[in-house]
């Protein structure tokens, strides 16, 4: 089973590029897949017959119970031979039907055979879940389908229609599927089926099953979505809306009725709304004046009664309806064949206008009036045989059956009026309505249907042969008579041929009724549209729409704060609950550990009212770093040196980032001041959560119970060889949340980048001999010019200052000097130990502190591998020596200026992080592979000459990773915050290409 | 276990102090909320390690006197991330400092759009339906009938 279906899948990835290269000969050439699966359910129609199935069971998702599992059973069987079979007819019709420059041609012969193949899937598959899904991908596939001229409105509109409402069903169809299958302990169809379980909660499952079963087979009230479908391709009409697709619904009904035919909402739901579907079907189809319109309607009737007869639930009764499913799929996939032959050659389909057709066209004339019989229900042909066997079958039944027979009865009357009107509306000679101009035909494309329209009366005569096959699956439901029935062509004279002849000659009175009414005005407007399905549908939906806006609106304000607010306030109340439900606490308080505690906490507490009233940028970053340095002194007073050194140091990077972002930033804090009631709600909800922490924290720390996991941690230290539990715990026992820690750090780091860099990123920092370093690099600010005349600054290179300054002076305006950097600096650099020297303005420059720098530079690098290698023992590691190195770099560049960064760090931050990442990854690794698992520790302990023993663990080694991360972190946020502000300073303030003048002096010398 | 009374004061002041100044629209307060919210976190953590011990260090500190060591590992971890974070928010900041002039959070255009959609652009697409496009279709047809004159060129061509 599994190969067909696969095969189906090749062909529609394959479908696109056979159109391609073969036009419409590819489509006869994808038929062979189709035709290929009538085949192999030929070879299997005897051993199924019987009473073999066949079961392949392959393991899909075991956790949630999915099995990905087909079965072949006579029901199978059946639907295989019609969606395939049809299928390969109308793609081999296809072939004929379309021009070759049709839009879209490829992907339509895709989606076709992918339909077929989903269609077999559907049928074949045992489980419920697997059924939905390829429930769900017919649906979608006919939504391509039918939306195939997508640049006509009505054809989308239709194609969502037909999306929505199926999708519909098939959601709720889901969740039926959920609840038999939970209730059945199983989602094996076969195996629910056998043992169906019972109980409201199964009826209601059942009931929501056949809302997707009934909308997907477009019964009342889903029905509307079918006529409208007609936009599709008449191929697709053919073998989507008769065949294949709509039979779903008819299927599931027939696979499930056995088993639940007694359910509670099964028999009325089936009953009332097939037979109203039926009547309504015919109905309107007798009023269509569109052929294809026509049929669609007649399709809709023709699903109430096969909706019917397969759920009604005795035995007979879903075997005539077995019997009707095949023979409705010969002759009204055929009558569409010849629908689209007709619009394809003639350009219309109304019956209005055509006429003499039937002179013209005389074999397909005679196809389509095979099909039609079959239809109507003459006798010798397929659809009168099924109709027979369902009337003997109600003939014998009760009350509520009669009722059936007598509605039946009608229903086929009117079946019988309206394919009399298609033949008629098709191939008479009216009065008064000219010959129909027909293009040469095409002898061709009337193949597939005569195959159908013969297949029906072949059929018809033969049609006992189907009885061993369907009655195999019919006898799994209860037989109400005495002497079970058979399919045959012929029952012999007796009341069920009296009432097929009475409804013959009801619809021959129906035609001829109507005929009389032709000139009568039809009925208004208005009270037809009050009954029309689809205006309530598009009301619905608008109303949904308008609901989704209205919830948008009252919920979507955009405003974050409100948003913030919101999830705050969830926060709060779902806190308190807890808080209040766990009542009575267990609340132990001292006042504080020792007195400096009170005395930081006082400070910490002063800092942060100040923060927020702070109205000036840079006192609230003060501020709040001193909030940072009193939470590291506690961190020091509670016995955690490893925090309060961390924390120095993350709050004093933190502080010189800050500050170097903050002077772009306007001195104060600008733009709206929310008002003073908003302000006070800021403070309450602030006020309130920070409240409800603070009582958490007393209340969680009196409510636990267990020994902390962390007593366990100092033996595990001792096996890993440090001291010191903090770092090793950090890089050792719990290194996975490292590993995603340095993760989140470099994903921040690239963010800050991407947002700082609007140019190319380069990828080192500024050197000296870069080739753009002849650009401007440093500026007097136009205000300090003005105090004075800018100084000359011996020994700046060759290119001598004092004529700049002298031109500055004697013009009085020139108040901007600017330099190149390097140029031909690199001779300089190199004997330059003070980059500033060349690169910084001399009014923005401390020798002092670049000197104090350049002197302390090397010794705080030392510090922080010290950090990072004693981290194992003592306070310290990576993290701690990462960032001094970060300190250390950060000092260069506030010293010195960006180039002076650039000379300290000569490699690009990003290759750094990368390094970093790559350590601690692969020290991660080496562990899976010399080891058991991932990040598995190891140590080697060689002895070095005059140092001693060195301990060397994987853990260093990864220690070593994440220092390199910390380091490139702080250098990336470094030459963003720093150097490419600096950068864009410059570049705001003397324009895009700067006004340098090179060398004024080389000028006028020369 | 009991709770430094100081502490706990001080998670609460952290933490009403950072959600006030994240409901701020100006992202450098935003930004300043967020590093106080997570110091406040970060001292609700460091409670749960007990009272205040020594260093846990093996050899220096007998294990009695040691302070938890699970939380610190906890908090060094956080004050890691928070420096993340401060970075990224501070480029959020600079960014739209750059774009708009400010470092406002504006409220989201999308969401305002949503709002104000009116009636009248809701659902255009429902007006004639299938039949009335056959019915169009049909008259099309009817109108390009084939006349007798047509019909007799047709015979001609033949």
């Amino acid at each position: 089973m599994i190969p067909v279906l696969l095969a189906h899948g090749i062909a529609a990835l394959l479908a696109p590029w056979l159109v391609a290269r073969l036009g419409t000969r590819a489509f006869p050439l994808l038929a062979i897949v189709p035709a290929g699966a009538v085949v192999w359910a030929a070879t299997q129609t005897a051993r199924v017959t019987d009473g073999g199935t066949t079961e392949v069971v392959h393991q899909w998702v075991p956790s949630l119970g999915m099995e990905l599992a087909f079965r072949l059973d006579p029901l199978s069987l059946l639907m295989t031979f019609v969606a395939a079979g049809v299928g390969a007819l109308v793609l081999a019709y296809c072939g004929r039907y379309f021009s070759r420059d049709e839009q879209g041609l490829g992907r339509f012969a895709a989606v076709l055979v992918a339909f077929a193949g989903a269609m077999l899937g559907l049928v074949l598959s045992d489980d419920l879940l697997v059924l939905f899904v390829f429930w769900e991908l017919t649906t979608v596939l006919s939504f391509l389908l039918v939306g195939h001229n997508s640049d006509r409105l009505g054809s989308r509109r239709a194609a969502m229609d037909a999306l929505i409402v199926t999708t519909f069903g098939g959601l709720a169809m889901l969740v039926g599927f959920i609840i038999l299958g939970e209730a059945a302990g199983t989602y094996r169809i076969s195996e629910i089926v056998a043992n169906p379980p019972g109980g409201t909660t199964v009826s209601v499952g059942v009931a929501l099953v056949l809302v997707g079963a009934l909308s997907k087979s477009a019964l009342v009230p889903f029905h509307f979505w079918l006529p409208g479908a007609m936009a599709a391709p008449t191929p697709v009409s053919a073998y989507l809306h008769a065949a294949a697709m709509v039979k779903a619904g008819v299927f599931l009904v027939a696979r499930l009725a056995p088993g639940f035919a007694e359910t509670a909402p099964w028999k009325p739901t089936i009953l009332v709304l097939g037979l109203l579907t039926m009547l309504l079907g015919a109905s309107r189809a007798l009023r269509q004046h569109d052929l294809k319109l026509l049929l669609a309607y007649g399709t809709v009737s023709q699903l109430g009664l096969l909706t019917v007869l397969v759920g009604q639930g005795s035995r007979d009764v879903l075997l005539a309806g077995l019997g009707l499913l095949l023979a409705h799929a010969l002759y009204k996939s055929a009558l569409f064949l010849t629908v689209g032959i007709i619009d394809h050659d003639t350009g219309t389909r109304d019956l209005r206008v055509l006429s003499g057709l039937g002179r013209t066209r005389k074999r397909l004339a005679v196809i389509a009036g095979l099909a039609a019989a079959s239809m109507a229900g003459v006798p010798l042909f397929a659809g009168f045989a099924a109709k027979e066997t369902a009337l003997d079958a109600l003939l014998h039944g009760d009350a509520v059956d009669l009722v059936t027979l007598v509605a039946i009865v009608l229903g086929v009357a009117l079946t019988a009026a309206y394919a009399w009107r298609f033949w008629w509306g098709a191939f008479a000679t009216k009065d008064g309505v000219p010959d129909r101009r027909c293009d040469h035909a095409d002898p061709h494309i009337e193949l597939a249907p005569g195959l159908l329209a013969v297949g029906g009366l072949v059929l018809g005569i033969g049609f006992s042969a189907l009885d061993a096959l369907l009655a195999r699956h019919a006898d799994t439901a209860p037989s109400t008579l005495e002497k079970p029935l058979h399919l045959a062509g012929w029952h012999g004279v007796g009341v069920p041929l009296g009432l097929s002849l009475l409804a013959l000659a009801l619809g021959a009175v129906v035609v001829l009724v109507q005929r009389r009414l032709a000139g009568r005005p039809v009925p208004a407007e208005g009270t037809r549209r009050m009954l029309d399905a689809r205006d309530s549908y598009v009301v619905l939906v608008r109303a949904t729409e308008r609901l989704s806006v209205a919830a948008a609106r009252a919920t979507q304000s955009g405003s974050l704060p409100v948003y913030l607010m919101t999830i705050l306030f969830v926060f709060a109340a779902a806190t308190a609950t807890t808080l209040i439900t766990g009542a009575p606490w267990n609340v132990e308080l001292r006042v504080w550990d020792e007195p400096a505690q009170g005395a930081i906490g006082l400070l910490i507490v002063a800092a942060t009212i100040l923060t927020l009233r702070s109205r000036r940028r840079l006192k609230a970053v003060v501020l709040s770093g001193v909030v940072g340095y009193g939470v590291a002194t506690l961190f020091a007073l509670q016995g955690a040196p490893d925090l309060a050194l961390t924390q120095f140091l993350v709050e004093t990077v933190t502080l010189v980032v800050v500050v170097l972002v903050l002077r772009r930033l306007p001195s104060h804090f600008t733009g709206t001041v929310s008002s003073k009631r908003r302000r006070r709600v800021h403070l309450l909800t602030g006020v309130t959560v920070g409240t409800l922490m603070a009582v958490l924290t007393v209340v969680a720390a009196g409510a636990r119970e267990a020994a902390p996991v962390s007593e366990l941690f100092a033996a595990a230290s001792k096996l890993a060889g440090g001291e010191n539990i903090v770092n090793v715990t950090l890089v050792d026992l719990r290194a996975w949340d490292t590993m995603g820690e340095i993760a989140v750090l470099v994903v921040a780091a690239t963010g800050v980048t991407s947002l700082l860099f609007l140019r190319r990123r380069t990828r080192a920092m500024p050197r000296l001999s870069d080739p753009s370093a002849d650009s401007p690099v440093w500026a007097m600010a136009p205000a300090d010019a003005g105090a004075g005349p800018p100084r000359a600054r011996p020994g700046a290179g060759s290119r001598t200052d004092p004529s700049v300054a002298a031109v500055a002076s004697s013009a009085g305006l020139l108040n901007v000097v600017q330099h190149s950097a390097g140029g031909a600096g690199t001779a300089r650099r190199a004997e330059q130990w003070l980059v500033a020297e060349n690169t910084l303005a001399p009014e923005r420059r401390s020798i002092l502190l670049e000197v104090v720098v350049r002197l302390i530079f090397h010794t705080v690098l030392v510090l922080s591998v010290y950090l990072l290698w004693a981290g194992h023992d003592v306070p310290g590691g990576g993290f701690a020596g990462g960032l001094v190195a970060g300190l250390a770099f950060t000092i260069r560049y506030l010293a010195g200026g960006r180039y002076e960064l650039g000379e300290a760090a000569p490699v690009g931050a990003g290759l750094v992080i990368g390094l970093g990442l790559v350590i601690a990854v692969g020290t991660g690794l080496g562990g899976a592979i010399v080891g058991d698992a991932v990040l598995q520790g190891g140590s080697w302990k060689p002895d070095v000459p005059l140092l001693g023993t060195l301990k060397l663990y994987s853990s260093t080694l990864f220690d070593i990773g994440v220092y390199l991360v910390v380091v490139g972190v702080v250098l990336d946020v470094l030459r963003s915050f720093g150097s490419e502000i600096d950068r864009q300073v410059d570049e705001e303030t003397h324009g895009r290409r700067p006004t340098v003048q090179p060398a004024p002096t080389e000028e006028s010398a020369s | 276990m009991s709770v430094s009374l100081v502490l706990a004061i001080l998670v609460g002041v952290l933490v009403a102090g950072g959600v006030v100044l994240l409901l701020e629209r100006s992202l450098t307060r935003v930004l300043l909320g967020a590093v106080l919210l997570g110091n406040g976190i970060n001292v609700m953590i460091l409670t749960m390690g007990g009272v205040a011990k020594e260093a846990p260090i093996i050899g220096e500190n007998a294990q009695a006197d040691q302070n938890d060591p699970l939380p610190q590992v906890m908090i060094l971890t956080a004050i890691v991330i928070t420096f993340a974070v401060t970075a990224f928010l501070l480029a959020l900041a600079y960014r739209s400092w750059q774009l708009q002039g400010h470092d406002e959070v504006q409220d989201d255009v999308e969401d305002r759009l949503v709002a104000t959609r009116r009636e009248a652009e809701e659902l255009e697409d429902t007006g004639a339906d299938a039949d009335l496009e056959a019915a169009q279709d049909a008259r099309a047809a009817v109108e390009e009938t084939a006349s007798p004159d047509d019909d007799a060129a047709i015979t001609r061509d033949a």
